[in-house]
């Protein structure tokens, strides 16, 4: 038996201890917008926060997040930094096919929250993990400067 | 946006109203124009109800509530079809957009046909170009009979009605209503027998560059819903076990342990068919253990039959034969096209090239693995699938399961891209999810079964882009007037034996030749193909299909060819183009932009640059790029800045265009600078992101994009956005360093150089 915080809930599961957070999230708990990709933490599609910290949810066994705290895709609108970049994704249409999108938006607020004017290095630094097929890197990046003026305002 | 249907339910409620539609429509043809129902006497028996659904056509259901549903007869794979067609239809309509939500369309031929494709599917950048009038007749009969619903309510004559933002009103009179008072009513009107269509004039939404997104919402939110996400009740996961080379079978498998990881439900083996390799799957309600009880199996293969080709040796062999049609030892040399004569490259006398290009075999690798839920019904089967190419799965399931294809009921859903591999023309992971499916119920699991792919299996199934080589040799004349091509190129076919196989005439399949030598005026022409077909790695069309290889074959000998007569590569191409105006007009547009032409100084000691352009049309637009590289001592190089420009006919969402351009581009740099799927020993080589590289953030060129203004018919930006950026590199590395690559993925090639 695992508990943790997941979007400010209190959840337990009575999994294998080795059982990637991933599939956790996906397969047992019913939250999808985590996406699997690659399986190997090479594109960032499941990008969740651990303790506000991006990471790569198929890379992350269930026993390590116990007593931590876990923020997905579907926690962000309780968040204002969260909500500011799903709000400067939708105004520059970032997505394409979207699967990829849960991963950069977490990954984007996880940089805005430690850090509220980025640079594109730093965009760069903390984006390059985050894989997308359709190229959105762009308009990404866009909405990165978007939503940190919003929330300098 | 309401997400594709998502529970069985809703799917029954479709396939209920598609019945009754069926029922009404008979075998009434759905060619160019919409269906316009008839026989609505046959609706009376629900005039009693007091709100009736108004759903006037197959594109178009507007509720009580004023909410406008447009069924999308495409998949949404990224390319933004949703939201074209919901503009085309919303226009006419005059909804409010705000108003418009967009569901998929279920398979049905019948109402859903892609004309140029000859089937339900989406490809070939067809989407817009075929529902530029029918989806907009649909919005306008539904309109007309808004109109004359509320004429009626009103009594005015319904000339003096208006409709905008989804709001009917009479100006005279100062009434206004929402469209939802106004469905019962219109509900039993008669269709429009031909509805009037605005002109371009009149357009709010089409080539508006605010109108945004229709899936962006659920997509930013985690909502949105794929086939990765949707799970039924009862719902199995398979994870497969796939042959090791292509052409092994099973002979035996062993499942103690599999049976061993806790939580694996069952093991079933999966038979093998004419189109399905076989192998066996791990069924169980989460992915991970089924992925481990997979990884458990023990297996035994039959690999006398099986391919142990190395693609290094087929690289060679592809070479040969381009250079020397007879050395190929296989197949035999077809000529594609013979104009002029033949006889006037030998002859010229000004500078003659040969060069031969070389491109290899590329994985699809959308971010999606492929996956696939079925659940198999008596006499029928159930899908829901990012569902590319409904026809030719129905019809593939329907002969393996021994039923009628329209028993295949398919639910639309959204695809984590595609890049063309969900509409595998042989039905590959569809038919692999049907037959665990089936050997799933013959072990007793009559429940739904979604089959999932890791990034591995999706890597390593084939049907990749194949490897080709063009060797072409041109001949400018005195002048430098460029007045002979030859060209032989040499690959396998991706429409053999496949649904499209009608396509290959003569033994040419045109996909493997599309886009050679177009669209410049070059008097004597001859493009020959050989097709090589003992090699058993499956192929299939890639993002632009053959324009993928092609263009970077025709645009960088274009290159060579301006180079070698002493002229500036742009002027060189528009020297070509003087009876085409348009394509003139989208170079000349680029390279404008580019500010080409200018200095483009080092910005740092050793530092070399420059510029390149290209320039090709596939599925009816036209694009050029510039592209600006850097390359440094060590031979590290960098792509700056791609400037665009785009002639895709009226551009129905800018925003859309500007964004595929920019997609086309990334997917396209992925592929030139890194993309390659290798085999040795016919094992492949790849099976994720570390070897197959993909462009990530940090080495996004700066793009800017720009649509040549059009009235004109709209052709699709989903494919022709890719096949130009491959040459504009390869020629602005020429411009920077002096050296000529012909042979993609570039990777390794400029650093060997420079050292």
């Amino acid at each position: 038996m695992r508990s943790f915080m997941l979007n400010g809930r209190g959840v337990t599961v009575d999994v294998d201890d080795a059982m990637p957070l991933l599939w956790v999230l996906r397969d047992e708990i019913g939250l999808t917008g985590t996406k699997y990709a690659c399986g190997q933490g090479q594109c960032g599609a499941c990008t969740v926060t651990l303790d506000g910290r991006a990471v790569r949810s198929c890379q992350t066994p269930v026993a390590r997040v116990d007593g931590r705290s876990i923020v997905t895709i579907e926690g962000l609108t309780d968040d204002s930094v969260g909500r500011a970049v799903q709000e400067a994704w939708r105004r520059l249409d970032v997505a394409q096919c979207g699967y990829c999108q849960s991963g950069q938006i977490v990954s984007a607020t996880a940089l805005l929250q430690s850090n509220r004017k980025p640079s594109d290095a730093d965009i760069d630094a903390a984006m390059d993990g985050n894989l997308c097929r359709c190229a959105t890197y762009a308009r990404v990046r866009a909405a990165i400067h978007e939503a940190a003026r919003t929330l300098a305002t | 946006m309401k997400p594709p249907a998502a529970r069985a339910g809703s799917a029954q409620g479709a396939a209920r109203r598609s019945s009754r539609r069926q029922f009404l429509q008979q075998a009434s043809v759905l060619t160019l124009g919409i269906y316009l129902a008839p026989a609505r006497a046959a609706e009376t028996a629900d005039a009693a109800l007091p709100v009736r659904p108004f759903e006037p056509n197959a594109f178009v259901r507007i509720g009580a509530d004023s909410s406008v549903t447009i069924i999308a007869k495409n998949l949404e794979m990224g390319q933004g079809v949703f939201t074209g067609l919901a503009t085309l239809l919303a226009e006419e309509l005059d909804a409010n957009w705000l108003d418009v939500r967009v569901e998929g369309a279920p398979a049905d031929a019948s109402r859903y046909i892609n004309v140029a494709l000859g089937m339900q599917g989406t490809g070939e950048s067809t989407s817009m170009s075929g529902a530029w009038i029918q989806m907009r007749q649909a919005g306008a009969s539904a309109r007309a009979l808004l109109v004359q619903a509320a004429a009626a309510k009103w009594g005015v004559p319904p000339a003096e009605i208006s409709v905008a933002n989804g709001v009917v009103s009479h100006q005279a009179s100062q009434r206004h209503t929402r469209f939802g008072a106004l469905t019962s009513a219109a509900a039993l009107l008669a269709l429009p027998a031909d509805p009037v269509l605005k002109n371009p004039s009149q357009f709010r939404l089409i080539g508006n560059p605010f109108v945004r997104r229709k899936d962006s919402h659920a997509k930013t939110n985690g909502s949105a819903l794929y086939t990765q996400d949707l799970k039924l009740p009862e719902m199995l996961i398979a994870v497969a076990a796939h042959p090791p080379r292509f052409g092994a079978r099973l002979i035996s498998f062993d499942a103690g342990a599999a049976r061993a990881v806790s939580g694996v439900v069952d093991v079933v083996q999966i038979p093998a068919s004419e189109r399905v390799p076989g192998g066996v799957a791990v069924l169980a309600t989460n992915t991970w253990i089924a992925q481990r009880g997979r990884d458990a199996l023990q297996i035994q293969w039959d690999e006398a039959a099986a391919s142990h080709l190395d693609s290094g040796q087929l690289s060679a062999r592809l070479r040969a034969a381009a250079l020397d049609g007879a050395a190929a030892g296989t197949g035999e040399t077809r000529v594609a096209l013979q104009k002029g004569d033949e006889a006037v490259l030998g002859s010229a006398s000004g500078v003659q090239l040969q060069a031969l290009y070389e491109v290899p075999y590329l994985a699809h690798a959308a971010m999606e693995p492929m996956n696939c839920l079925v659940y198999l019904t008596e006499g029928g089967a159930s899908l829901w699938n990012g569902e590319q190419l409904q026809s030719a799965d129905q019809a593939a399931i329907g002969t393996l399961l021994g039923i009628a294809p329209e028993s295949v009921k398919i639910t639309q859903l959204y695809a984590g891209g595609s890049f063309g591999r969900r509409g595998n023309p042989h039905a590959d992971y569809v038919l692999e999810a049907v037959a665990i499916a089936q050997a799933a119920a013959a072990q007793g699991h009559r429940v739904p079964i979604k089959l999932v792919w890791t990034r591995e299996d999706d890597m390593r199934a084939g049907y990749y882009r194949p490897a080709f080589a063009h060797s072409i040799r041109a001949a400018l004349d005195a002048n430098g007037a460029l007045i002979a091509w030859q060209q032989r190129s040499v690959g396998q076919s991706v429409l053999a034996d496949s649904p499209f196989a009608g396509r290959i005439k003569d033994g040419i399949d045109p996909s493997s030749l599309q886009g050679s030598a177009e669209p410049y005026e070059i008097p004597n022409v001859r493009l020959e193909l050989l097709t090589i077909k003992d090699v058993a790695v499956p192929v299939q069309w890639w993002r632009s299909a053959g324009h993928s290889h092609t263009a970077f074959a025709t645009e960088c000998m274009i290159d060579e060819l301006a180079i070698a007569a002493g002229v500036d590569p742009y002027q060189f191409r528009r020297g070509l183009l003087a009876s085409h105006p348009r394509q003139r007009a989208v170079l000349d547009l680029a390279a404008t932009r580019a500010g080409w032409g200018s200095a483009l100084p080092a910005r740092a000691p050793a530092e070399r640059r420059g510029r390149g352009i290209a320039l090709h049309e596939s599925f009816g637009t036209c694009v050029a790029q510039v592209a600006e590289v850097s390359v440094e001592a060590d031979g590290a190089l960098r792509v700056d800045r791609v400037v665009c420009a785009v002639d895709c006919g009226m551009p129905i969402n800018p925003n859309v265009v500007t964004a595929q351009m920019q997609g086309g581009i990334g997917f396209g740099l992925s592929a030139a600078l890194y993309g390659a799927i290798t085999l040795k020993d016919g094992v492949v080589q790849q099976s994720n992101f570390d070897a197959y590289r993909c462009l990530r953030s940090s080495e996004m060129p700066l793009i800017e994009v720009y649509i040549v203004p059009s009235h004109e018919p709209p052709s699709g930006v989903g494919d022709p956005g890719t096949p130009p950026i491959a040459p504009a590199l390869v020629n602005a590395i020429f411009q920077a360093t002096g050296q000529r690559l012909r042979r993609l993925p570039l990777a390794g090639q400029l650093a060997a150089a420079s050292a």
